[in-house]
């Protein structure tokens, strides 16, 4: 019986991982969605373009990643950074003054701060990468301030006990066991980020919302469909690949 | 080793260690003993610099210890502490490894090293190596971390409480551990505990601590047979201050050599608690004595107990 399980598990197990099923239902609304046009016309009869094509999809989802990538990777840096400052001997003053600093980054809706940074640096992507910067900050700064305050205090002790220097602590012993913490604060802050950047298509930045803006002014529902499935699915397909990451990081 | 001269430390204005004055030799195994708040863990930590003192003088090796970066005089001292503070990330080979890794040793080098030390903790080297402090029992965490605290080959090994979390059969079995490996390395050791039975057997050296400052310190023998004050023979225990004494000496120190008697022999080396222990168990009042090899050395009497010699 154990002979033959292996096999057979590792086929079915393949077969019911979403992941590669989420990618390729990803990768073909992106590259097929023309193909799609008898649907959409036979859904939406009155409309008379059901297939947004203004810009390819695939351009959008790529000017799209590029907008997350660029405001979660600042975050993540500024994020982990000022916690693992905050949580230093330097550093622990500066503590609450950071936390509440991030935090009112949060309290703001990223639509207000497009609005107050569009008069600043004008419109087009700017705006976009300073309100998703600022509305990523929070979960990573607190999963990283929580991550570390997680780290057993005995082997910090210990480590200090034995010869380890501050950085050496820092770097072999609480980031590695901060990590799956600081990972889930990670994922939370891309993936709000990557449903959130979507709204900075109204001031000009071109993202998979762009769809959807232009679909709700022209009164075209394809379009706010279209986009909608592309932002729900690029969601879906980053989360599950952190849970794999998260994965694969345990098993390390 | 160490020498501690007129020492104060104080937190938020309250002084923990009070003008203590304390020479550690070298190859000494030295027991500090207090209650709780004594200043004990205080007075440890100042050794290795994981607190500082406010004002005397802590020489290390006849060097004023703040002229060492603090890291440097940690790795030449072990560290082991109750809660073990394993690096639950590491397997057990990376833990014991700590130190010589960060002296840089070569890659064989640690190797060896680690499977010397498994070895002299009584850990299966090639079992347990590559396992992760979360398979292994309280008892084997603790073997692990104090081979992780000798893995650098330290002059001294200073160990807060180590065995203070385990049940008593495994700390039994750690006491005798650590007592061996005294014997085998030579090392100096210093040692923080509450616990008194674990002092007596042990130490070579006690230092009684009370409200930070050094109430009495000499050899068990000397604490149990001439307590300097009150407070010294409460804390040993008024009443069973003579099982203890019993307790640190061996049926080797009583024996009649030539005479004979029957029943099951006792080993020379059991302390005169175990056989008083017998004498009752049994009911007799006239034990065998066999040495490590069972070969029969003479006798002992319920009455040479009496007989308190230092």
């Amino acid at each position: 019986m154990s002979g033959a399980a292996p096999g057979g598990t590792t086929r079915r197990a393949w077969a019911r991982d979403p992941l590669p099923w989420a990618l390729a239902a990803l990768l073909l609304l992106i590259f097929g969605m023309a193909q799609l046009k008898p649907l959409f016309a036979a859904l939406f009869p009155e409309l008379q373009r059901p297939v947004y094509a203004q810009d390819s999809f695939w351009a959008l989802t790529v000017s799209h990643l590029k907008i997350v990538g660029l405001s979660s990777g600042f975050a993540v840096l500024v994020g982990v950074g000022a916690g693992i400052f905050a949580t230093r001997p330097s550093g622990r003053e500066f503590r609450p003054l950071i936390e509440t600093v991030v935090a009112s980054g949060q309290t703001f809706p990223p639509v207000a701060v497009l609005a107050v940074a569009v008069p600043v640096v004008g419109f087009g992507e700017a705006p976009a990468l300073i309100a998703l910067a600022l509305y990523g900050l929070l979960p990573v700064l607190q999963s990283t301030l929580a991550g570390i305050k997680s780290v057993p205090p005995g082997a910090n002790e210990a480590a200090e006990g034995l010869g380890l220097s501050p950085w050496q602590r820092l770097l072999h012993v609480e980031l590695p066991l901060a990590a799956p913490v600081i990972l889930a604060g990670v994922r939370t802050s891309v993936i709000i980020n990557i449903g959130t950047a979507a709204i900075a298509s109204t001031v000009g930045a071109k993202t998979l919302g762009l769809p959807i803006i232009v679909g709700l002014s022209g009164f075209n529902t394809a379009y706010v469909l279209q986009g909608a499935m592309l932002v729900g699915l690029l969601a879906v397909v980053t989360d599950l690949a952190f849970e794999r990451l998260g994965r694969w990081q345990a098993a390390v | 080793m160490i020498e501690l001269q007129h020492v104060c430390k104080a937190f938020n204005g309250l002084p923990v260690i009070d003008d203590l004055s304390l020479h550690i030799a070298r190859g000494e195994f030295t027991v500090i003993l207090g209650s709780s708040g004594s200043g004990k863990s205080t007075l440890l930590k100042m050794m290795n610099r994981l607190l500082e003192h406010d004002s005397g003088r802590i020489l290390f090796a006849g060097e004023e210890i703040r002229s060492f970066r603090p890291e440097a005089i940690r790795r030449r001292m072990g560290y082991a502490i109750q809660s073990v503070g394993l690096f639950p990330h590491w397997s057990v080979e990376k833990n014991i490894a700590t130190v010589p890794r960060l002296l840089k040793w070569p890659a064989e080098r640690v190797h060896a090293r680690v499977t010397e030390l498994m070895t002299l903790l009584q850990l299966d080297a090639e079992r347990y190596r590559k396992r992760y402090p979360h398979q292994l029992s309280g008892g084997q965490q603790q073997r692990v971390g104090v081979a992780r605290a000798l893995a650098g080959k330290p002059e001294v090994l200073l160990m807060d409480e180590p065995f203070g979390a385990l049940d008593p059969v495994t700390r039994a079995t750690l006491q005798l551990e650590i007592a061996r490996i005294h014997k085998a390395l030579g090392t100096t050791i210093v040692l923080v505990t509450h616990d008194i039975d674990e002092a007596l057997s042990l130490a070579t050296s006690i230092v009684l601590l009370d409200h930070g400052r050094i109430v009495q310190s000499g050899t068990p023998l000397q604490m149990l047979s001439n307590p300097a004050n009150d407070f010294v023979t409460d804390f040993f225990g008024r009443n069973d201050v003579g099982i203890k004494l019993l307790g640190l000496q061996s049926v080797a120190t009583r024996l009649r050599s030539g005479e004979h008697a029957g029943g099951e022999p006792v080993h020379a080396s059991l302390s005169l608690r175990d056989a008083m222990s017998m004498f009752l168990v049994r009911r007799v009042d006239r034990l065998a004595v066999v040495d490590g090899e069972c070969r029969a050395l003479g006798t002992i009497n319920f009455s040479d107990l009496l007989d308190l010699r230092p």
